[in-house]
């Protein structure tokens, strides 16, 4: 089972993304965004950072480098996409995933933690999250504003699309708990069918206690659950300290 | 030499002496040029000669001083000379760092000024084969009461952050002042920290002859000529505008890609030597790896690829166009190289070759249009022992002179409240804190901790960057034996033992003996700082002429201290942990000075500059310093921070509320949540009485001081071990859970406030003057 993580020139946080795969003991590699074969991963993460310079739009030349094209087949064929951040805008300029990502509310680049309640346990990338976990995760980027229209945004919430939402400490909803403006505190969305997801915030970026959070690596082992069909249940139980979920 | 330069004299109009003055050169300076080529020199050689000998470029006036600092360590494994420093970290692991300024750009246009700084201090780590880990700013702006320097905080954040994002760096700390001073005259000092494997640091050496010279990276334009001798070699004017197009413009992706291709070639062992198109641009980078060597070069221009045409040599040579880079590689490596600048889609043109002549020669489509010994032009430049008078030494203020009516509550209320204090968050929420993974303590805390784990180690460095401008306008000296200490302290009030210093020196005009005699007091009294701390210094910058024609800033000398912890997942945090924990004070606690001079309450509440910045003890520093580290790594210490800024008073504020703050994800930025936030503690504590007064008790600066909480278990050990270390401490309180902060002396209360409040004025005062627009 091998995840490919995908970078192009300006990816920077690819090397975070095979390391988080990698603590969770997942066999991962580095696909260069010119290469014309998935060297049969599994599933694929589409790394965060400035794909060529965010030059024209966040992710609007990614889209039509080499690799995309089998990244298109990979989703058409139901197998997981994660793209996070950048791969997030990416993922959308593809189409993969419905909307678009505005410039943050505020008008500036912002890092910070930020939490998010899990809505849906019934995907690639939560299944070891409890329903109703609220996770800490850190956010960095300038356009991570998730905007749909009324048409689609009706879609998306009757699909069942939304997989995490901002929130505060408590599962409270409300503009001062939304980091960059999200319409309906989406933080991370996925396809009708449920195999490609993004997210702005950096699960990669929370594995260690000592550096903030260890939530993200939740995400990673519910990859590994993914892949590993027969995976016993007490990898959730692994997990290292993580917030109370709150009821929903 | 008469016959080498009769055999290929250049084909170029030649300079005169009012030429060579028109550049920024002297009589005395045409004139040597003139007898180390045994002829007049031609316009390019001008050029080539007046950035080369610029200020900026040769240190021609700080030389002299420089060479008094201590550069010699056990853990140094690169001192000054090469574009950065090195120390050892262990395991086989240089930590490669430097500071640098970028500010008369930064005035003319923030955003790009800023930015190119920062490029520029990454490709100096870059050059070195080091991987860039963590980028700090240390930026001083005015006031923030006029629009212009909002605008300029503004650009400057923005530029900072543009160009450090996108590279993928995390920006992970530094530091703000605001002062009148820099009204017309902002500093960016940008310092980066990077890693290389200590057996293969890179240098800018151009060994071999015969060997290919390889320009690669963005193409050559008109931007940036003169950067170097106009902007930085010279003061400020009314035309300050009109110098606009001196100003790179930065381009983050191409360096980002610049980056990792180069670190690719790094990786396999395919480069003889590399150097960055820095100030001076490709006469630099040639003239520099020519004379590393002993050996010459000979590069032709017509071959360097352009932006735009029509380019005279002259320009070319001189550009200060941003992320290009000079490589030196064999025949038998180039296809290599080549090959790997293709897979990242980078212009890269073999412009030359190194030769065995000693001397620089610039061909245009094979004509010779300059040639000069390449040592002449990197070392041989003018050194000036220039004349100055040290100011004489202030009196010590007393409290006596300084009777205040305001409440100690309100008084803290205020400081928090000074944009010199309050909570940077604005600032470096705009800034990625956390990319590559390694940041341990985010800005905010005494020093950043940055996790070695890229190198497969659980060793973490702490990287701080200071320097208290107020102390060094008192008192030259003592003010920068401060900014090493209190560099140092905060490093070690993470447990890391610190290994070295890289420093930025930021002055006004030399050529005004006043400000020579600030300077040269400040690294009098660095370099005695550095000796008494243990603590060499690995490299650094001067920048001079920061003055516009009515006044000077103040003399800012600004120290990156760099330490070693043993483990990333040990370090001490500078908020308290823990209700029930003993507060201590330790250091100089007895201290003659209360250090009211130069502190931020006299300045505040008494408007006033005057007085003598607080005595240091060096010897009980040091010692200070090897309790701290000694502390950490026995595990006693539950939270430690340094008293300056604001004295006791704010560093106990800010200990309560630390903690709390770090764990904030809530989106406002103005105000503090409404709801108590975990995290937030109180304090209860006892100080001694201080004949200066109250006021001076918990608000004076005293030197060499730290506030630090313990378990009350560890009461005995930390104790026993300061007086190992002959370091005065004393138990003045408890962390409560309650958050109130309250300090009594003699039994009576004398201040109580209520965290939350004090919280609320210290971290929206800053968003707060921003949004005045």
């Amino acid at each position: 089972m091998r995840v490919g993580v995908v970078y192009y020139p300006g990816s920077n946080c690819e090397q975070d993304a095979v390391h988080a795969c990698r603590l969770v003991g997942l066999d991962t590699t580095l696909v260069w965004h010119k290469q014309e074969s998935l060297d049969g991963c599994d599933a694929l993460i589409i790394a965060g950072g400035f794909s060529y310079g965010d030059h024209l739009r966040c992710g609007a030349l990614a889209r039509f480098s080499p690799v995309m094209k089998l990244v298109e087949r990979f989703a058409a064929a139901g197998q997981p996409i994660l793209g996070i951040c950048n791969g997030f805008q990416i993922l959308v300029e593809m189409g993969l995933l419905p909307g678009a990502l505005l410039a943050n509310d505020g008008l500036k680049f912002r890092c910070q933690d930020t939490r998010m309640q899990v809505e849906r346990t019934d995907s690639p990338f939560t299944n070891a999250c409890a329903e109703g976990q609220i996770l800490r995760f850190n956010m960095a980027h300038y356009e991570g504003n998730y905007f749909a229209d009324e048409a689609t945004l009706a879609d998306i919430e009757a699909n069942g699309q939304v997989v995490m939402r901002f929130c505060g400490p408590d599962g409270e909803r409300g503009v001062e708990h939304n980091p960059n403006g999200s319409i309906h505190d989406i933080a991370a969305l996925r396809n009708r069918s449920g195999n490609v997801m993004g997210l702005m915030p950096h699960p990669e970026r929370v594995l260690d206690s000592e550096l903030g959070s260890s939530d993200g690596r939740l995400m990673f082992e519910s990859l590994r659950n993914a892949l590993t069909p027969s995976a016993p249940a007490e990898v959730a139980a692994s997990v290292g300290p993580v917030e109370v979920s709150i009821d929903v | 030499m008469s016959e080498v330069a009769e055999r290929t004299r250049p084909q170029e109009e030649i300079a005169d002496e009012t030429i060579a003055l028109e550049h920024g050169m002297t009589s005395e300076e045409y004139a040597r040029v003139c007898e180390i080529l045994g002829r007049q020199p031609t316009v390019t050689e001008i050029g080539m000669y007046s950035v080369m000998w610029s200020e900026h470029c040769s240190y021609k006036s700080s030389r002299v001083h420089l060479e008094t600092l201590p550069v010699e360590g056990a853990a140094v494994l690169q001192g000054p000379g090469e574009n950065a420093g090195a120390v050892d970290l262990g395991d086989g692991i240089a930590g490669v760092f430097k500071v640098e300024s970028h500010n008369h750009p930064s005035y003319i246009e923030p955003y790009q000024g800023a930015a190119t700084g920062v490029g520029g201090i990454l490709r100096d780590i870059i050059t070195m084969g080091a991987r860039p880990l963590a980028l700090l700013d240390s930026l001083r702006f005015g006031e923030l009461d006029h629009g212009r320097n909002r605008h300029l905080l503004d650009g400057v954040v923005g530029g900072i952050a543009g160009y450090g994002n996108c590279m993928g760096i995390p920006t992970v700390g530094g530091e703000i002042c605001f002062d009148p001073s820099y009204d017309k005259n902002p500093l960016v000092n940008a310092m980066c920290f990077g890693i290389a494997p200590a057996d293969r640091i890179v240098k800018a050496v151009a060994d071999g002859v015969g060997n290919p010279v390889i320009y690669v990276g963005a193409k050559t334009g008109r931007d940036g000529i003169y950067g170097v001798s106009l902007l930085a070699s010279a003061t400020f004017d009314a035309e300050a505008a009109e110098k606009r197009p001196a100003v790179q413009v930065g381009d983050p992706f191409t360096e980002k890609v610049l980056m990792e291709a180069c670190l690719e070639l790094v990786e396999k062992d395919l480069l003889v030597g590399m150097q960055d198109f820095g100030g001076a641009g490709l006469t630099c980078a040639a003239s520099e790896m020519a004379s590393n060597s002993g050996n010459g070069m000979e590069i032709d221009v017509a071959l360097v690829p352009r932006r735009e045409t029509g380019l005279s040599p002259y320009e070319v040579m001189l550009s200060e166009s941003q992320e290009r880079m000079m490589l030196v590689t064999t025949p038998e490596m180039i296809s290599d190289v080549m090959g790997i600048f293709g897979k990242w889609d980078l212009d890269a043109v073999v412009i030359g070759k190194v030769t065995d002549d000693g001397l620089l020669r610039v061909l245009d489509d094979g004509v010779v249009v300059a040639e000069v010994p390449a040592h002449s032009l990197a070392e041989d430049g003018p050194c000036y022992s220039r004349p100055y008078t040290i100011a004489a030494t202030p009196a010590t203020l007393s409290g006596a002179e300084l009777p205040c009516e305001v409440a100690p509550g309100d008084v803290l209320h205020g400081l928090l409240r000074d944009p010199n204090i309050a909570s940077k968050r604005w600032v470096f929420q705009q800034y990625d804190q956390t990319v590559r993974y390694n940041t341990v303590q985010r800005p905010g805390g005494e020093a950043a901790v940055i996790w070695l784990k890229e190198a497969g180690s659980d060793a973490a460095v702490a990287i701080s960057l200071d320097g208290n401008p107020w102390y060094v306008e008192l008192d030259a000296r003592r003010g920068a034996q401060l900014a090493v200490a209190e560099a140092c302290r905060n490093v070690a009030c993470t447990g890391a033992k610190p290994l070295g210093i890289t420093n930025c020196l930021n002055f006004g005009s030399p050529e005004i003996e006043e400000r020579m005699g600030q300077f040269a007091a400040a690294v009098q009294g660095m370099g005695e700082a550095c000796t008494a701390l243990g603590v060499p210094v690995t490299g650094g910058n001067v920048s001079f002429y920061n003055e516009t024609v009515e006044t000077p800033i103040l003399p800012t000398p600004v120290v990156g201290a760099v330490g070693r912890l043993d483990r990333y997942d040990a370090s001490v945090r500078s908020g308290f942990a823990a209700a029930g924990d003993t507060v201590w004070m330790v250091g100089a606690l007895e201290a003659s000075d209360a250090g009211l001079g130069g502190s931020a309450y006299v300045r505040n509440f008494h408007d006033r500059k005057v007085g003598a910045p607080p005595a240091i003890d060096l010897e009980l520093e040091a010692r200070l310093q090897e309790f701290l580290v000694a502390a950490a790594g026995a595990g006693l210490l539950a939270s430690a921070k340094d008293c300056s800024d604001g004295g006791f008073a704010v560093a106990l504020a800010e200990a309560c509320f630390a903690t709390a703050d770090a764990a904030r994800t809530d989106a406002e930025q103005s105000a503090a949540p409404r709801s108590l936030l975990p995290g937030m503690f109180g304090a209860n504590v006892e100080i001694l009485a201080c004949e200066d007064g109250l006021h001076a008790a918990l608000f004076g600066e005293a030197a060499s001081r730290a506030l630090v909480s313990a378990r009350g278990e560890d009461a005995v050990a930390l104790a026993a071990l300061a007086a190992r270390y002959d370091v005065p401490i004393a138990a003045i309180g408890e962390v409560t859970a309650e958050a109130r902060l309250r300090a009594d002396v003699a039994g009576a209360t004398v201040l109580e406030e209520d965290v939350q409040e004090l919280y609320a004025a210290w971290s929206g005062a800053l968003a707060q003057a921003m949004e005045n627009d």
